[in-house]
C-alpha cells in the first residue's frame, strides 16, 4: 500500500524539489524530536527532517525497493506496513508518527490512526482531500470515478482503497477522541486556502490537507 | 605421503599452531562457559585487518558461521582459496579495512587454532574429542569479549555476521550491550527452529554413524569419519541453497553422460556437486567440531534467556540494528528477522530491516548479492558519521 500510494498522490514536485506538503510536516515539527515515518516512501521527508530538524528519524515502508534506499542512505527503516506494525511499538515512544499520504491506502485507517495517537505524542496526517471540487465535479457531471494529476490510477488499478474527504477526516478525530492541534489545507496550486475560512471551503478548495493531532487525554 | 594425507596433517597442525595470532588464557583467566565449568588454558586464533585508531573506536568484530573460520579476508592457509567474505571485508569495500580495525576470531569450540575438540587436552596430551564440554552461542561470545578486552577495545564500532556468526552480533548486543555501537545480524534468527535442530540431528547422526567415528576418539584410533562428516555436509549443503537456485543450476542434467547408467553413480550434475561438496569439507573440517558447532547453534534461544520475552533481551540496548533476510532463505526465513525486528522495536530500538530479494538461498549472505552491499554501506556509514568515526 505505502509504497504504491506515495508514488500517486501529491508527488507533484519533480525529482529532487522539496514536496510542498513535506514542507507543511517539516513546519509542525520540533527540532530534536523522535519521528516516525509511516509509508516512508525513499526517505525523502526523513532526510528533510533529519538534516533540518535534526531528528532521530525511523521510517516504515512496504516496498523493499524504497526499504533498501533508505537504509542505504543511512535511515533507520524497516520493511512492514502500518496495519500490522505499528502494534509493536510500545506508548509513547515517538514525539511524532507522521503518515504522509498513505491513510487512504491502509485496510483501517481508525486502528493506524488510533495507533499513531498510542505510539506517539503528537500524530501528523497527510492526504488527498476526496471532497475537492474537481472530484466532485467529475462524479457529479461525467459520473466516473475521478482521475485527477495526483490520482491517476484507475479505480480498479489503485492502492487507495479508503478515501476521505476533510470533513470525514475531522469527524474521525472526534470519535477517536483526538485534538486538532493545527490544520492546514492546500489547493491545486500549492498555495494554503484562507486559515480563517469555513470548513465547507477547505472542503472544497483543499486538495491536500495535512493535520497535526494529540490525544485529547 | 599422499596428498589427502598431507592435508590432513597441514590441518592437525592447524588445530595446535594456526597461522593466525593466537591469545592464550590460563586457568586464572579461565572462560566460563554455560556448561558450569571452566575452560582453561584457553587459545583464541584470529586474524586483524586494517588499523586500531588512536580512540580505539573504530574496531569491527566479524562473528563466522558454523562451517567458516576467521580466514575472512586473506588466502585460506589449508584451501589457498579467498578469505569467506572478501567480496564485504577490504580496502574500499563496505566494512573498509582502511577505515576499521577488523577482528575475526575462530569460534570456541571450532577447528582452526581456537580451544575444541581437536585441540590437544594439555590434561592428558589428546586431542579433547567429547572431553570438551558443550560450548554455547554465548560463550562463543564470551570468549570473544575476552579476546577484545586482550586488545583494549572498551566499545566495539561495529559487531557483524551472518547466520551462526548472526546468532552471536544478537547475543553481542544483549550481553554487551554497552560495549556495541552498531550491529549487524545477518540471514538469522533468535533462536533456532525444530526444522533447523532436525536437519542439525541428521547430520550429528551421520557422523555418529560412521564405524570410523570411534565414539570421538578417532584421532587415538589414527582414523577419521569421513564419509559421515561428508554426508553431514551434503544434507545440510542442500538448505544453505534454494529450490529454485537448485534446478535453474543444475535442473535434471546429467553428469558427464548422455543417458542415466542405471546404476547408483553419480548419473546427476547435482550428485556430482554434493559429493564434492562433501568430500572438500573433510578436507578442512573436525568432524568433533561439526557436532560441537551445530550443538551451540541448537541450543540458541536468546528468548529462552529472557524469561522468554525477545524484547527483554534487548532492553536498554542503545545499539542501532540492521537486520538483513533473504527471500529465498529457508533456514532462517524473513520471518526469523521479523520476530527480532518486532522484539527491538518493542523496545524502541534504532533498527533497520531489510528483505532483499534472491534465489540464492542462505548462502546468500555469504555471494556477491549488490543490495546487501549497499545496504551494509550505508548503515555502517551512517553510523561511523554519528560516531565520529574518520
Amino acid at each position: 500500500m505505502a509504497d504504491t500510494a506515495a508514488g500517486e498522490t501529491a508527488g507533484s514536485a519533480p525529482a529532487g524539489a522539496v514536496r510542498v506538503d513535506h514542507l507543511l510536516i517539516a513546519g509542525m515539527v520540533e527540532k530534536n524530536t523522535r519521528v516516525l515515518d509511516v509509508g516512508c516512501g525513499d526517505g525523502a521527508l526523513l532526510r528533510l527532517l533529519a538534516d533540518t530538524l535534526n531528528v532521530d528519524a525511523r521510517g516504515i515502508e512496504l516496498s523493499q525497493r524504497g526499504v533498501n534506499d533508505c537504509v542505504a542512505k543511512g535511515l533507520s527503516v524497516i520493511q512492514g506496513d502500518a496495519d500490522s506494525d505499528l502494534l509493536d511499538y510500545p506508548d509513547d515512544a515517538f514525539d511524532y508518527v507522521i503518515l504522509s499520504q498513505t491513510i487512504q491506502a491502509t485496510r483501517h485507517p481508525s486502528k493506524v490512526l488510533a495507533n499513531m495517537l498510542r505510539i506517539g505524542r503528537h500524530a501528523i496526517v497527510s492526504f488527498p482531500n476526496f471532497g475537492h471540487w474537481s472530484i466532485r465535479a467529475q462524479l457529479v457531471f461525467r459520473g466516473r470515478m475521478p482521475v485527477t494529476k495526483n490520482l491517476s490510477r484507475p479505480w480498479h488499478d489503485t492502492p487507495n482503497i479508503h478515501f476521505c474527504t476533510i470533513r470525514d477526516f475531522v469527524e474521525l478525530t472526534g470519535e477517536l477522541d483526538a485534538k486538532i492541534s493545527r490544520a492546514v489545507a492546500i489547493d491545486t496550486l500549492g498555495a494554503q486556502v484562507r486559515v480563517n475560512a469555513p470548513w465547507w471551503v477547505w472542503n472544497l478548495l483543499g486538495e491536500q490537507a495535512v493535520f497535526l493531532l494529540k490525544r485529547n487525554r | 605421503m599422499s596428498t589427502a594425507a598431507e592435508n590432513q596433517s597441514a590441518r592437525l597442525r592447524e588445530v595446535d599452531e594456526p597461522q593466525s595470532q593466537v591469545v592464550r588464557f590460563e586457568a586464572g583467566n579461565a572462560l566460563k562457559l554455560d556448561a558450569g565449568v571452566d575452560l582453561a588454558p584457553l587459545t583464541i586464533a584470529y586474524q586483524t585487518y586494517g588499523a586500531l585508531n588512536a580512540a580505539k573506536s573504530n574496531a569491527i568484530l566479524i562473528c563466522h558461521a558454523l562451517t567458516g573460520d576467521q580466514h575472512v579476508a586473506n588466502i585460506h592457509p589449508l584451501t589457498g582459496k579467498p578469505g569467506w567474505w572478501e567480496t564485504m571485508v577490504g580496502p574500499g569495500k563496505p566494512i573498509d579495512t582502511d577505515r576499521f580495525f577488523v577482528i575475526c576470531s575462530n569460534v570456541v569450540g571450532g577447528c582452526m587454532g581456537t580451544t575444541g575438540p581437536a585441540s590437544t587436552n594439555p590434561a592428558t596430551g589428546r586431542p579433547y574429542g567429547l572431553d570438551l564440554p558443550v560450548v554455547t552461542i554465548r560463550d562463543m561470545v564470551r570468549a570473544q569479549a575476552m579476546l577484545i578486552d586482550h586488545l583494549g577495545i572498551d566499545r566495539l564500532f561495529c559487531v557483524a555476521g551472518g547466520s551462526m556468526g548472526g546468532m552471536q552480533v544478537l547475543q553481542w548486543a544483549a550481553s554487551y550491550p554497552e560495549r556495541v555501537f552498531c550491529a549487524l545480524p545477518i540471514a538469522t534468527g533468535a533462536r533456532h527452529s525444530s526444522q533447523n535442530i532436525a536437519f542439525h540431528e541428521v547430520g550429528r547422526q551421520a557422523i555418529m554413524a560412521d564405524p570410523d567415528w570411534r565414539g570421538g576418539r578417532y584421532f587415538d584410533e589414527g582414523v577419521r569419519p569421513f564419509k559421515g562428516l561428508s554426508v553431514a555436509r551434503m544434507a545440510a549443503h542442500i538448505t544453505y541453497l534454494s529450490d529454485g537456485a537448485l534446478q535453474q543450476k543444475f535442473g535434471r542434467k546429467l553428469q558427464n553422460r548422455d543417458a542415466p547408467t542405471f546404476s547408483f553413480d553419480a548419473d546427476f550434475q547435482i550428485e556430482s556437486y554434493l559429493r564434492h561438496q562433501g568430500s572438500s569439507f573433510v578436507e578442512r573440517f573436525d568432524a568433533n567440531a561439526y557436532l560441537y558447532m551445530t550443538r551451540a547453534m541448537d541450543y540458541f534461544d536468546l528468548a529462552g534467556d529472557y524469561g522468554g520475552k525477545l524484547r527483554s533481551a534487548f532492553v536498554g540496548a542503545e545499539c542501532r540494528f540492521c537486520v538483513v533476510s533473504f527471500t529465498s532463505d529457508w533456514l532462517f526465513p524473513t520471518s526469523d528477522s521479523r520476530a527480532i525486528v518486532h522484539a527491538l522495536n518493542a523496545g524502541a530500538a534504532s533498527v533497520s530491516f531489510v528483505e532483499i530479494e534472491t534465489d540464492k538461498g542462505h548462502d546468500a549472505f555469504l555471494l556477491d548479492i549488490p543490495e546487501l552491499f549497499a545496504t551494509t554501506r550505508g548503515f555502517i556509514n551512517a553510523a561511523a558519521r554519528a560516531c565520529a568515526i574518520a
